[in-house]
């Protein structure tokens, strides 16, 4: 029973950082149609922003925030220099321009920052366990679970209660009309990476915070996992994404957990044939939404 | 008999040898129409003949377009939606296209966003409850749960929200029932009586000819005909063409 929990809170903590990064990949999406294979390098933007504060002296509590300002800034600048010239443009061309993106920013910190990756010193306040009613918790993980919950709950008041989260919500359905409130489309897209940015930046500090090192190419694995996680919920469905972040993080960790030695090497591949079992039974994923983008 | 003493009212809108293509195709090839202030103006036609092209060009939807529009005197054909929203006209587009997820209450306050105030907003809101009461009961129901003729009810009033000087409607009537059609109508009448300038598409020729002040008829992507709606009524063309008669 003991084992269940412990795992329970590991499965929490992993499907609550996919989902974070689910939510950003499908509020992007729902709004203009992209899917943004350079959110992966926000992750990253993330991390170094962490290290070069702390190397900066500025303290751990400050570092944090400081981390994920570089993600939001890093993912406002994208849409502004890369993504705005091809709004409206097929499906395609977005793609293959996050695809550069990408690749660029990668290139950028390979030569620039350094291909090794580099340690983030965690202080010890952080790195300990707690014990909560005979379970042993790490404080990292349940700093996690809280934060994932709190990202949650504030990105859902936003949209609800918001003029440009609503602006934002409408523009999902039907981009062309919003602007017929008078709205402006810059306005409404850039919310969508600055939010994107925020979320990425944010899991990016947690993942960070349990690995311990930062490198070029730490965003590339979670976020074909959250693209996966989107994929299952429902591109472009906003809960679908949390659901699938949720479920994956579930899988993987219940399958690591409970797998005989033997098949542990298959672990994704498991969790991949669950996936393709998601999609035989529902081909737009869980939570599908039909979708409009035009602009 | 005084009437005729009174100038005709100034145009609030100008549009100049409008163009648009889609590709190779040219929807528009070079309209020329104006609106005067607090009048309904009605765009008549066959399918496909550039009507519903002419409101989205006007009001910035299309893009890539040539010619002038002027409004107000302004030359708004490069501008964004946005900026002509905020200077005071607007679309209720074809076919509604309310947001299904959203409260009817949440298409009133986003139709308002171009508010300065939120006392501006609550107030037009206000208004606009009064004028529409099935949408004061239905103010939190979600839009896609509406029955077709509320759906355009709240289509109407979420232009509204913008307190535009000119409305363009395309095809308020499509596909309702004969006595929401009426509805529909008296309401367009309504807000004309209220200062409301109105460029009207309608597929419903005789009522949108009842209501209006003056009319043109497209065909192919031109103006081929326009007069008084009385002219127009009593044309043979119109007639043989879209009155059956």
């Amino acid at each position: 029973m003991d084992m269940f929990l412990q795992q329970l809170v590991n499965a929490l903590s992993l499907g609550g950082t996919y989902a974070l990064l689910a939510l950003g990949l499908a509020v992007v999406f729902s709004i203009m149609g992209l899917i943004n294979f350079a959110h992966g390098e926000l992750m990253t933007a993330a991390g170094y922003g962490l290290i070069f504060s702390l190397l900066l002296g500025v303290p751990f509590a400050l570092a944090l925030p400081a981390a994920v300002v570089v993600a939001i800034l890093l993912a406002v600048l994208m849409e502004r220099v890369a993504f705005r010239s091809v709004r409206g443009a097929s499906g395609t061309t977005l793609l293959l321009t996050s695809f550069a993106v990408s690749a660029i920013i990668r290139v950028l910190f390979q030569n620039f920052i350094s291909a090794r990756p580099m340690a983030v010193r965690i202080p010890m306040a952080l790195s300990g366990t707690i014990e909560i009613a005979g379970l042993h918790l790490g404080i990292i993980q349940a700093i996690s679970i809280l934060v994932t919950i709190a990202m949650l709950v504030g990105l859902n008041l936003f949209l609800h209660r918001t003029v440009l989260g609503r602006a934002m919500r409408a523009a999902a359905e039907d981009f062309a009309i919003v602007r017929l409130m008078g709205i402006r489309a810059n306005a409404v897209v850039a919310t969508a990476f600055a939010i994107s940015g925020l979320l990425a930046g944010v899991a990016g500090v947690l993942w960070v915070a349990q690995r311990g090192s930062v490198d070029p190419l730490m965003g590339f694995l979670p976020v074909l996992k959250a693209f996966i996680a989107a994929i299952i919920g429902g591109l472009g469905s906003l809960s679908g994404a949390v659901a699938g972040g949720f479920l994956l993080g579930f899988t993987e960790v219940f399958l690591q957990a409970f797998l005989p030695e033997s098949l542990l090497s298959y672990r994704d591949a498991f969790a991949i044939i669950l996936v393709i079992a998601v999609l035989l039974y529902a081909p737009q994923g869980l939570l599908a939404r039909r979708t409009v983008v035009k602009l | 008999m005084l009437l005729s003493l009174n100038p005709l009212p100034e145009a609030i809108l100008d549009v100049r040898g409008l163009k648009v293509a889609y590709g190779p195709v040219e929807a528009l090839k070079g309209i020329d129409l104006s609106v005067r202030k607090g009048q309904i103006v009605t765009l008549l036609g066959a399918n496909g003949a550039g009507k519903s092209s002419t409101l989205n060009a006007i009001v910035g939807l299309i893009g890539k377009k040539a010619g002038n529009i002027l409004f107000k005197g302004r030359d708004v054909a490069s501008l964004s939606p946005e900026r002509i929203v905020r200077m005071g006209m607007t679309l209720t587009p074809e076919g509604r296209r309310i947001f299904p997820s959203l409260s009817v209450d949440e298409h009133l306050l986003l139709g308002g966003a171009a508010h300065s105030s939120r006392s501006s907003i609550r107030e037009v809101r206000e208004d606009m409850l009064e004028r529409f009461p099935i949408l004061r009961e239905r103010l939190h129901q979600k839009a896609g749960s509406l029955s077709g003729g509320e759906q355009q009810m709240l289509a109407i009033a979420r232009s509204m929200m913008s307190s535009p000087e000119l409305l363009l409607m395309d095809e308020p009537s499509l596909g309702l029932a004969p006595q929401v059609v009426d509805l529909i109508f008296d309401l367009i009448i309504g807000l004309r009586d209220r200062g409301l300038t109105i460029l009207l598409v309608e597929q419903n020729v005789s009522l949108s000819l009842e209501v209006a002040d003056y009319g043109y008829v497209m065909a192919n992507g031109r103006i081929v005909l326009s007069g008084t709606a009385d002219e127009l009524r009593n044309s043979t063309e119109v007639q043989g063409a879209y009155l059956g008669a």
